[in-house]
């Protein structure tokens, strides 16, 4: 047993990390929000290019041929740059719609009430014929809501615990970067003389949300290893509250600073709350865990 | 990431497992918490059949994994807890094998290893508990000794040890961290007086203890004189570290108990019960991941654990008392029965909060030796 990264998948980590970096940085993110949430469709073949959505296909097919570990390190780095659009749809979709693992297809599915990025989608799984758009809270992640009665609930049912896993990583990538975020103001920022994080109110709230970050990565690792339904409903649960729980801190070592459009906080905490409600919400995870004792 | 464990390491989990099967169907019942002679006399027969069948260095001398294994498979037993060994095996033990020379270990760890010898640890005193480093107790050297006077809390076991992990103060004039020697002291030296404290779940688990120019020789000091904070910080790492590991287990047995306790009384039909017990169960089955990542980190560096304990014994602290919370809730009028166990392991838990340094102290080591904020206030 070594549970640590291996090599190849550290490489592979660092290597999306770069992309992201290079790709969409925050120039770019803040340029994607003043667009109002339109996809940006060369990004998304570049994306498709890298194996971002054709990665776990089988090599005879076309793809990279690896497995649900380095779908989660993919996906954590998504989180961590808060990549819009489709992502999880797009991924699973791969190797079944014609054009989505290159990313020339933006692929979406409804998952429950709401489906994600439904205009800007040239694929749409699952019925959503009477699906009014909602002002969403998110402004990188638009929104419908289709009416209960309507159709089939969740269309990738056969593969909604890799739906749950894969968001259950971008929370995890997401709680990591508001750590950080937290961090570097709390050293940056001088109140009193001093750095904030000298203080311990500011100390224990960022020791905080290390703690949740930390147990959800071993969460969701463990469950992208053995694939359990039960670990994954466990990981599901913990990332969200990690990455929900951990902007909210984030804001409030952030102070009045935290309350603005400009600074970056708001974008992790109200993606985190898309995220929560979607691919596998608190309820249905703890009865999922709580149904295995 | 690989969960998987060896064909070596599942054989020694298979033959462990088949001795288990043995030898607990012959073990008597525990003494009550109160003896604590009588837990001392239990705690260490079992001890001295670990050591009999080749298990007893587990503890340390192990692979990490090894020491994960052992502790998994005696949880999931229901075999003894270390108990009266705790200090010996967890905490001296480890610390003189990283720490002494060949000649103290070849003193003390066959006795902590075979039971026969059981250990307290003097750290905490009145006025230094969580600023363990602004301890008073002092030792003078008077030729191949140190004369030692000051007083200690919390001396865990104190009422039947042998010998006492001492912290003493060498060097009054160094900064508070510097003049600091780690100490093995015999308990039957003259001028040792114990007063047993009563917890507050009614047992006299630890002690007060007053040391009036006790005589210890030189040579039982372990690391070099005034070094011993760093000794500490290694016997700390220990227990942050590796301690609680087999707790996990033990919580997750017991979380399967208050499941099945809720489905027969009805309390399951509570979705309100019945989500949190669930929330509860995704925690320790993350903490038993954590802990697999925590010990893979230790194989990777060497065997001594790292900060990434303190991670670990906030989140389980926490969780093992809503663990016991949620008993309460779910046994309704039966927690208030001490004649039901889970109530005074309820009690018990209590303390893991502050034992080992208190979750707000772990908040400033996570804050400042992870994650690199200033120190301060």
């Amino acid at each position: 047993m070594d549970f640590r990264l291996t090599e190849d998948q550290k490489a592979l980590r660092a290597g999306v990390r770069e992309l992201l970096a290079r790709r969409f940085d925050r120039d770019a993110l803040r340029a994607a929000v003043d667009a109002g949430g339109t996809l940006d469709r060369a990004l998304w073949r570049e994306l498709g290019a890298a194996g971002f959505f054709a990665l776990r296909l089988p090599e005879e097919a076309g793809g990279v041929g690896l497995g649900l570990p380095e779908a989660v390190l993919l996906f954590e780095e998504a989180g961590r740059a808060l990549l819009p659009g489709p992502l999880i749809a797009t991924h699973l979709a791969a190797g079944e719609v014609p054009g989505a693992a290159e990313g020339e297809v933006v692929v979406t599915a409804r998952d429950g009430a709401l489906v994600e990025w439904l205009d800007a989608a040239d694929v749409v799984l699952g019925e959503t014929g009477e699906a009014v758009p909602v002002r969403s809270v998110d402004p990188l992640t638009p929104l419908h809501r289709v009416p209960s009665a309507a159709g089939t609930a969740v269309s990738v049912a056969p593969r909604a615990g890799a739906a749950a896993l894969l968001s259950a990583a971008e929370q995890l990538g997401s709680a990591s970067a508001t750590t950080d975020m937290a961090v570097a103001y709390a050293k940056d920022r001088i109140q009193f003389g001093q750095a904030i994080g000298g203080f311990q109110a500011v100390k224990h709230l960022c020791a905080g949300m290390l703690v949740r970050t930390e147990l959800a990565r071993a969460a969701v690792y463990a469950a992208a290893v053995t694939a359990d339904p039960v670990e994954i409903a466990g990981a599901k649960l913990l990332a969200d509250e990690a990455a929900v729980r951990g902007a909210r801190d984030c804001l409030q070592v952030h102070g009045g600073m935290g309350f603005t459009w400009e600074a970056d906080v708001h974008l992790h905490l109200k993606r985190a709350w898309v995220r929560a409600e979607r691919w596998m919400p608190a309820a249905a995870a703890e009865e999922a865990v709580a149904a295995a004792l | 990431m690989d969960l998987t464990y060896t064909a070596e390491e599942e054989e020694f989990r298979a033959r462990l497992r088949d001795w288990l099967g043995t030898v607990l169907p012959k073990l008597p019942p525990r003494p009550d918490p109160l003896d604590w002679p009588g837990r001392r006399a239990y705690d260490t027969g079992w001890q001295r059949l670990l050591y009999d069948a080749g298990y007893a260095d587990v503890h340390w001398d192990a692979s990490p994994t090894q020491r994960l294994i052992f502790l998994e498979e005696t949880e999931r037993a229901g075999a003894p807890y270390v108990g009266a060994n705790f200090v010996g095996l967890l905490h001296a033990g480890p610390t003189i094998a990283a720490e002494g020379t060949e000649e103290q270990r070849a003193r003390w760890l066959p006795g902590v290893l075979s039971g026969d010898e059981v250990w307290c640890q003097g750290f905490s005193e009145p006025d230094a508990g969580s600023d363990l480093a602004s301890l008073r107790t002092r030792a003078v050297r008077d030729g191949d000794a140190y004369v030692v006077t000051g007083s200690k809390i919390w001396t865990s076991h104190a009422e039947v040890a042998d010998w006492c992990e001492l912290l003493v103060r060498t060097d009054p004039d160094a900064p508070k961290h510097r003049g600091i020697s780690w100490l093995a002291m015999p308990m039957t030296s003259p001028g040792i007086t114990v007063r047993p404290l009563r917890t507050l779940a009614g047992s006299t688990e630890f002690a007060e203890m007053f040391l009036d120019e006790v005589r210890v020789p030189v040579g039982n000091r372990v690391g070099a004189e005034n070094d011993g904070w760093r000794v500490t910080m290694v016997t700390l790492s220990f227990e942050r570290g590796t301690a609680f590991v087999g707790e996990v287990v033990a919580c997750r047995r017991t979380l399967g108990e208050l499941a099945r306790a809720a489905r027969e009384n009805g309390s399951w039909d509570d979705p309100v019960i019945r989500r949190r017990l669930g929330r509860l169960a995704a925690e320790f089955a993350a903490l038993w991941r954590l802990t697999q990542w925590n010990v893979s980190e230790a194989q990777a560096s060497g065997g001594v654990p790292g900060v990434g304990g303190s991670v670990f014994k906030l989140q389980y602290s926490h969780a093992r008392q809503e663990l016991y919370d949620m008993a309460a809730e779910v046994l309704g009028p039966d927690a208030l029965d001490l004649g039901q166990e889970w109530n005074v392991d309820r009690l018990s838990s209590l303390s893991y909060t502050i034992a080992a340094g208190t979750s707000q102290i772990q908040r400033n080591i996570v804050a400042e030796r992870i994650l690199g904020l200033p120190k301060g206030r």
